[in-house]
């Protein structure tokens, strides 16, 4: 692609403008999305750290859930964070029976897996494709993927205080997703990554 | 594959503020209110004794809620639980980290515990959030730890005045800071009573280095529209959806007034029909020993 792909940020809730700076980085340009028409347009479509359920109500209350739906359909790449990757998810543990699975990636995740904000933490966990150098990652009351379907490409895992070993970060195709919150460093490769992917998919 | 973990860091506990903007925390008594708050989609709820309208109606000494409440309100809720100590009295802080609550309010709604110290939050792995009224008094509070600001306002009374006074009054210090020449900020960490780094990170970052919401007399989805657009990143609301006539309505068009706050077209939409608003009383009438901005320094 020659021009340079609009990136867009669902921005009903949440750390829009933190992913909007990583992405700033990533020479693409940037747009909220909040309405079917901002949707129009937009390369690929990032869904911020923030609350999921209430992100849930909001894409519906906008008239946002069945557009978002075709387009994830029709292929367009999708990088969800946090409560971004628990939209993506094919079904939801310990979530509300009300809320959205956009079902983008064939996934089982667990919501607040990691416990309360007092168990939230930060790490150095190495993520596959974003080269040798571990990645400081940050958890907020951050879900895990419980278990994912073969076409499941699964980028990192973090060991758990209990000695378990649980998936958080994974690909599928055009939509990736991770647990923890990229945006909260000055480290963009997770960022760059996504934008290969939609570079790749334009 | 991970190795060290670090738990309560200063990011960390900002960040879980980050992941509120945009939303609406409200506070609730029980479990059935916090029920109620879910469903119309709050990010969080703030448990607290009773809500500011009634402790300024029935007087008394306000405290922080009773631990079952607030387990009741944890089992209830999936969204994050929010929980009121009071200022200074760092005790009661201790018990709601016990029970794992995720963020703590170190609120002047409560009857002050010291009227000298503010709680040293660094010593606690679970975040605060403080009030303040001014951009000096916001920049003491994260000296101390704070890792989220909301503005006081007026709490209990559904007049918005002092909340616009408030948020104005931090934005307008703020930009005066950033406009200002880098020698003249020494002089004006000492007028703001602050320390200098952090008068000078303001200044360079030309906003608060941690997250601020808007809290005191928010009573109407309008009312959360006009905060956010006078730049808070999301609402605090106490009486005004308890206090009405249609909680559950007016939770939820709150919810969605403030994700819309620039679209005139849906805060008139989502205005329409609420029923009754929370009576209110105007900040004017309360003598000034009675109000509650005037707790904390």
């Amino acid at each position: 692609m020659n021009r340079r792909p609009i990136v867009g940020v669902l921005a009903l809730q949440g750390d829009v403008r933190e992913h909007a700076r990583a992405l700033a980085t990533c020479d693409v340009d940037v747009r909220e999305v909040r309405t079917p028409a901002h949707l129009q347009g937009v390369n690929g479509l990032v869904i911020p750290g923030g609350e999921s359920t209430t992100m849930s109500k909001l894409l519906d209350f906008q008239g946002l859930l069945d557009p978002l739906r075709e387009r994830i359909g029709a292929g367009m790449p999708v990088y969800g964070s946090c409560a971004g990757m628990i939209l993506l998810a094919a079904s939801i543990l310990d979530g509300r029976a009300d809320q959205v699975a956009l079902g983008a990636i064939d996934m089982v995740v667990r919501r607040n897996a990691f416990g309360a904000q007092v168990d939230s933490f930060e790490a150095d966990i190495a993520v596959s494709g974003c080269g040798p150098e571990p990645l400081r990652a940050v958890f907020i009351r951050a879900p895990w993927v419980e278990s994912v379907g073969e076409q499941v490409e699964v980028l990192s895992r973090v060991v758990t205080p209990t000695g378990a070993d649980r998936i958080v970060a994974v690909r599928q195709g055009a939509a990736m997703a991770t647990s923890f919150h990229p945006e909260l460093t000055s480290d963009a490769r997770v960022h760059a990554l996504f934008v290969e992917m939609v570079r790749q998919h334009a | 594959m991970s190795n060290e973990r670090a738990t309560g860091t200063t990011r960390v506990k900002r960040g879980m503020a980050e992941m509120l903007k945009g939303g609406v925390i409200m506070d609730v008594v029980d479990a059935t209110q916090a029920k109620i708050a879910e469903d119309a989609g709050a990010v969080a709820v703030m448990a607290l004794e009773r809500v500011p309208a009634d402790i300024r109606a029935q007087g008394g000494v306000a405290r922080m809620s009773d631990p079952d409440l607030i387990e009741g309100i944890k089992a209830a809720v999936s969204i994050p639980v929010m929980a009121k100590a009071r200022i200074g009295h760092f005790v009661e802080a201790q018990v709601l980290q016990s029970l794992a609550v995720d963020y703590i309010d170190e609120s002047e709604v409560l009857t002050p515990a010291d009227y000298a110290h503010h709680i040293d939050k660094w010593q606690f792995t679970v975040p605060f959030v403080c009030g303040a009224t001014n951009l000096g008094e916001a920049l003491r509070r994260i000296t101390e730890g704070a890792a989220m600001i909301r503005s006081k306002g007026e709490a209990g009374t559904g007049d918005v005045s002092n909340a616009v006074t408030h948020m104005r009054t931090i934005r307008s210090e703020i930009a005066a800071l950033s406009a200002m020449p880098k020698d003249e900020l020494y002089s004006a960490a000492k007028e703001h009573r602050a320390p200098y780094e952090l008068i000078a990170e303001v200044a360079e970052l030309g906003k608060l280095p941690v997250v601020l919401f808007t809290a005191g007399g928010i009573a109407t989805p309008a009312d959360a529209a006009l905060m956010m657009q006078l730049g808070a990143d999301g609402v605090f609301v106490g009486s005004g959806i308890f206090k009405s006539g249609d909680p559950a309505k007016r939770a939820k068009a709150i919810v969605e007034a403030t994700a819309n706050y620039q679209d005139p077209d849906v805060i008139a939409r989502v205005s329409a029909g609420l029923g009754e608003a929370m009576v209110g009383i105007n900040v004017d009438d309360i003598p000034v020993p009675h109000r509650l901005a005037e707790r904390g320094w």
